[in-house]
């Protein structure tokens, strides 16, 4: 199990007679960047927070460091689409929100490298409906990395973003994660997005979702989406999509 | 709703409205020249008389007073139960049927069981406005706590912080809009039924006021002056409270 972080183990999920996940299994190592992505409405959602400990597979099982994922846990944590940024609370006290159930020491002092991190310093106190789209996904994911997860879901966390601010968190995201090594699993729909990003790509069936095809992400960081590996890649995955 | 930004216009078109509602009320009434009816400047008159010997303040005390303590108990066990109630299911499936039974049941019904509970003191308006309010402020909470974003509860279970904290922090900030609400609408509902308690029985406050006047000699002028002041009252009641709206850790809800 050494080099395995998560262990995908014949998941199936169903909801009422709808049967959404069909026996999906691979496995994560630790430290690798895994893109999700397949047709909407699919399953993606569904497996993602079977993952994180949100909702619970028929059958099959998760395995973190080779332990039975009962439920979420702050070891991974999910940053989705619509965000959860609470907004009766300042940026500084979101983060302060996330740390106080762990046992870090000096939360106020790590709230406020997080937040300078994320480039948000002088904004510690103001609330989300203060801010911009992009700046309010900042909190998010300082709020997630402040309590030093091991993993972090991403559920089309750039998908609300205008194009241009989605492109800059992904930079954004890139940097942050070449600073802090984490596990990551994202779902996208924006097939570029996975290939700047990823170590690998998984390509979802339509539902009942299988796993279609897996693809190797070879290039070295920082990456172009101009080079002719990125483009042939890009054809690629489009392809397995039926486009 | 377009939005009006002069504060000129928000404070001078229902000024108008109001100042030509009573313009009109007074050419009416001095053109039929009716006997009983009386005109703005009798009204006027009349009140002025009622506040320069004080009996005026002490009647709108005494039903203020009612509405505070009534309001307040009312307050301090509708949240409380209401939060309860949205957050244990047991708890709302067991309790619910009976409050349904007993919201819509009009206060007045409550009158006489109030006077023989209570007698003809303070207590009985003080119970009506408290049942009477009680409801709208418990259904509102739970309403709020039952329909908090589920992503706001799926982050604090995803944070693992403790009971206590996802309650201060998550639970109570995203209810206290609704919990604002339902203040509002059962403080106008206590301000309603003082007023109807008071008709009944007693010797202080507006209602009192109102079946006075009329009884000790048919006097309109002071029975239409209670009437406004009792509006006027309420618009400042519901003002005080919408001032909650202003709070930080509200605002959230009303930007945009
Ligand atoms: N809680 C639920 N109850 C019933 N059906 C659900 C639920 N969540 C998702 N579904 C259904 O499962 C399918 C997959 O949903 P989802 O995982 O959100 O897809 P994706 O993220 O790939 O777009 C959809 O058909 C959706 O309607
Ligand atoms: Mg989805």
């Amino acid at each position: 199990m050494s080099d395995k972080k998560i262990v995908i183990d014949r998941i199936h999920k169903s909801f009422g007679a709808l049967p959404v996940v069909e026996d999906v299994s691979f496995d994560v190592r630790d430290g690798e960047f895994v893109a999700i992505v397949g047709p909407s409405g699919c399953g993606k959602s569904t497996l993602l927070n079977i993952m994180a400990g949100f909702e619970r597979a028929d059958r099959g099982a998760i395995r973190i460091d080779g332990v039975d994922r009962v439920g979420p846990s702050r070891n991974g944590i999910m940053i989705s689409q619509h965000g959860s940024v609470f907004p009766w609370l300042t940026v500084h006290a979101n983060l302060m929100f996330a740390l106080s159930g762990t046992k870090h020491r000096n939360h106020r002092e790590l709230a406020d490298r997080y937040i300078e991190m994320v480039g948000l310093a002088g904004f510690e106190q103001s609330y989300a409906h203060e801010l911009s789209g992009g700046m309010l996904k900042r909190v998010e994911i300082a709020r997630a990395l402040v309590v030093k997860p091991e993993i972090l879901y991403m559920d089309e966390p750039f998908s609300a973003l205008d194009a241009l601010m989605s492109l800059k968190m992904q930079t954004e995201l890139r940097r942050i994660l070449d600073e802090e090594r984490h596990t990551v699993l994202l779902i996208t729909h924006d097939v570029e997005e996975a290939i700047f990003l990823a170590d690998r790509i998984l390509v979802l069936s339509q539902r009942p979702t299988t796993i279609q095809t897996t693809f190797d992400v070879e290039l070295p960081h920082p990456r172009k989406l101009s080079d002719p590996r990125a483009q042939e890649l890009r054809e690629a995955i489009l392809k397995e999509l039926g486009l | 709703m377009r939005e009006v930004d002069s504060k000129l216009v928000r404070f001078a078109a229902p000024t108008l409205l109001i100042g030509s509602l009573i313009a009109l009320w007074w050419i009416i009434v001095a053109r039929s020249d009716s006997a009983i009816f009386p005109t703005p400047g009798e009204v006027a008159t009349g009140a002025w008389a009622l506040a320069k010997d004080g009996t005026l303040w002490q009647h709108i005390e005494a039903s203020l007073f009612r509405v505070e303590i009534g309001f307040g108990l009312a307050f301090l066990i509708g949240v409380p139960l209401g939060l309860w109630m949205g957050w244990v299911s047991a708890a709302f499936y067991t309790l619910n049927p009976l409050f349904q039974m007993l919201r819509p049941i009009s206060p007045i019904a409550w009158i006489p069981v109030a006077i023989l509970w209570f007698g003809v003191g303070d207590f009985s308006p003080i119970f009506l406005i408290f049942i009477s309010s009680v409801f709208p402020m418990m259904v509102q909470t739970i309403v709020g706590v039952r329909t908090i974003d589920r992503r706001y509860l799926r982050a604090a279970a995803n944070f693992g912080v403790s009971r206590w904290t996802l309650f201060r922090r998550v639970v109570i900030p995203a209810v206290l809009p609704e919990i604002i609400v339902g203040m509002r609408i059962g403080l106008g509902v206590a301000w309603l039924v003082v007023v109807a308690a008071e008709m009944i029985a007693l010797n202080t406050g507006l209602g009192y006021l109102i079946m006075d006047s009329r009884n000790a000699g048919n006097r309109y002028d002071l029975v239409i002056a209670s009437m406004i002041i009792i509006g006027v009252i309420g618009l400042l009641l519901d003002g005080i409270t919408r001032l909650l709206e202003q709070m930080d850790i509200v605002k959230w809800r009303y930007v945009r």
